[in-house]
């Protein structure tokens, strides 16, 4: 037995919440890549071109894109969340007959709609500065998908384990933002220090944004295969310790 | 017929307070019940418990004969919960609110009229449109009775409904969990105000320190009472009323005295003939049955476990 209107309604709410600022939740970040595209693209204006035949601008764009939707996926289920558990609202919800993945599938959901919507968001500001091939649609949407669903769940998971909002900050500051940020979305990790290069191999976040840049360019720095299948894991792996926390009630039921 | 509530061997720990200890009770179908207590005794405790909001230590419970953790979902669409806080979600209006809610338990938009007869029937029509952080504490506190009902539970749990709400609109919400009750519901409540619950329950469940002190009839607790309350008005000095008597007073003002008399043990006539003696005119007197708060206070201040 399941809850699929639960879902659908827990799901809406979400979503709605979110639409209802969309200034905040959906403009402002579109405007945030639109500034670093704007610094980036004269800055890196001269920066000799990663993969022959593309320019630096063209290699930026989906690196920033994609950044774009896993720091808002991660953005909209963290604060969601926490923002309810602090208030108490979180009550209505664990007061209804839905299961831990039923809950996991609605907040998980409106972050992946969320994540796309900003991502399509900075993809059409960016065709001010670039107008980017599209290799593969099915791939682009696959690692958008994946990677705003694995934030969604890490927002998930902050937010429970959080007890106040500066614990949402730090998981956001100590662990999304240098993960997003070292994971070659302004540069090849190839051009780090052979240490540097090793250790980038091991940010899941990294397949999220090669697998992505590949969609667009058809270059990628790894095996597109194997950035699919290490995204899908650490999903995977995500959803299930998500789960898990909602399932055992941490933080949330005493 | 199955009982809508039925609470077995209910122990609850937070570390190393016991905040539940072996709680046995149930609550028949379409009963008023009242479950008072002080504040820290566990009332909340096991409503959290009965709504999976937290889990027991160990015992179980069952809402209309579901266990609340093996049947969960049949136990959480029986039961409707007002919070004791007033929560809510600042992004949306009433209506919107109460839509979603439905939305929760599974229901469509069939139920849209149901929720347009809540929002009727609590006076909130005025108010559908309006965001939930602009509404008044009361109007807020009418929303979360109907978000409690949207899905229609069998069993509604009232923790302190009137908390901080003005005297009309406590009489407008007892008004309408009477009019609930006469429909069939079985209502739980806590609540501070202990002549609301004397006159509202059925049965009553008294709770102190998280054990069950006290359950029974509301008319057998209070038939049970031991004792009853003596008013007397007098003319004269009490300094020589004996010792025996002086134990009995509650209570003395300037020409008044209370005596507190056990209903077996102290006769009115012996009590009023030693006062008599020591030289009191009596001017009149009156016997006052015990109130609720009476065998509360009796059973909570003296039963320490």
């Amino acid at each position: 037995m399941y809850n699929p209107r639960g879902i659908i309604s827990l799901f809406l709410k979400e979503t709605w919440r979110f639409l209802k600022v969309s200034i905040q939740t959906i403009l402002a970040p579109v405007v945030t890549s639109l500034l670093y595209l704007l610094v980036f693209a004269s800055v890196m204006k001269e920066h000799p071109a990663i993969y022959s035949g593309i320019e630096y601008t063209e290699f930026l764009i989906p690196g920033l894109i994609m950044m774009a939707i896993l720091q808002n996926a991660f953005a909209n289920s963290s604060s969601s969340l926490f923002q309810s558990k602090q208030n108490g609202s979180i009550t209505f919800i664990l007061l209804a007959p839905l299961s831990s993945y039923e809950f996991f599938l609605a907040y998980v959901g409106s972050s992946i709609v969320r994540g796309l919507c900003v991502g399509i968001g900075v993809w059409m500001v960016s065709c001010f500065f670039a107008l980017l091939p599209v290799n593969n649609i099915f791939v682009i949407f696959w690692f958008a998908f994946i990677g705003s669903g694995v934030l969604g769940a890490l927002g998930l998971i902050a937010s429970i384990w959080a007890m106040k909002w500066d614990h949402v900050a730090a998981f956001q500051n100590f662990v999304i933002l240098p993960l997003s940020f070292l994971s070659g979305v302004f540069f090849s990790i190839k051009s780090l220090s052979p240490f540097w290069t090793k250790v980038s191999f091991f940010n899941p976040f990294f397949y999220l944004i090669d697998g992505f840049r590949f969609g667009f360019l058809g270059v990628s720095e790894t095996f597109l295969l194997l950035s699919f299948v290490i995204s899908a894991l650490f999903f995977l792996l995500v959803s299930c310790f998500c789960i898990i926390m909602l399932e055992t009630g941490y933080n949330l039921r005493t | 017929m199955t009982q809508a509530v039925t609470i077995s061997n209910i122990n609850k720990r937070f570390g190393a307070l016991q905040a539940l200890k072996e709680i046995n009770f149930s609550i028949d179908q379409n009963m008023y019940f009242g479950l008072i207590g002080p504040n820290g005794a566990g009332k909340s405790t096991l409503i959290n418990i009965m709504s999976g909001l937290s889990h027991a230590t160990s015992g179980f419970i069952e809402i209309m004969g579901y266990n609340v953790r093996s049947n969960w979902r049949k136990a959480r669409q029986s039961l409707g919960v007002v919070p004791q806080e007033l929560i809510y979600d600042s992004f949306f209006t009433v209506r919107e609110m109460l839509r979603l809610q439905s939305g929760y338990f599974g229901y469509g938009t069939e139920n849209y009229p149901w929720i347009d007869e809540l929002i009727e029937t609590l006076d909130l029509t005025d108010k559908t449109h309006e965001n939930l952080h602009r509404l008044s504490g009361g109007m807020k506190r009418r929303v979360l009775i109907a978000q409690a009902l949207v899905h229609k539970p069998e069993v509604i749990v009232l923790d302190e409904p009137t908390a901080g709400v003005d005297v009309g609109l406590r009489k407008v919400l007892w008004h309408f969990t009477q009019k609930l009750h006469k429909e069939g519901s079985t209502i739980l409540l806590t609540t501070h105000y202990l002549e609301e619950a004397e006159s509202l329950c059925q049965k009553i469940a008294i709770l102190d320190k998280g054990h069950l002190v006290a359950l029974d009839r509301t008319r057998a607790l209070l038939e049970h009472y031991p004792y009853k309350l003596l008013n007397l008005t007098y003319k004269g000095h009490t300094f020589d009323i004996p010792g025996s008597i002086k134990s009995l007073i509650v209570d003395a003002r300037e020409g008044k005295l209370t005596l507190k008399l056990h209903r077996i043990k102290d006769s009115i006539g012996a009590v009023l003939a030693a006062i008599h003696s020591c030289g009191i005119h009596i001017v009149d007197m009156q016997t006052i049955e015990p109130r609720l708060e009476d065998v509360f206070r009796d059973f909570t201040e003296n039963n320490h476990v």
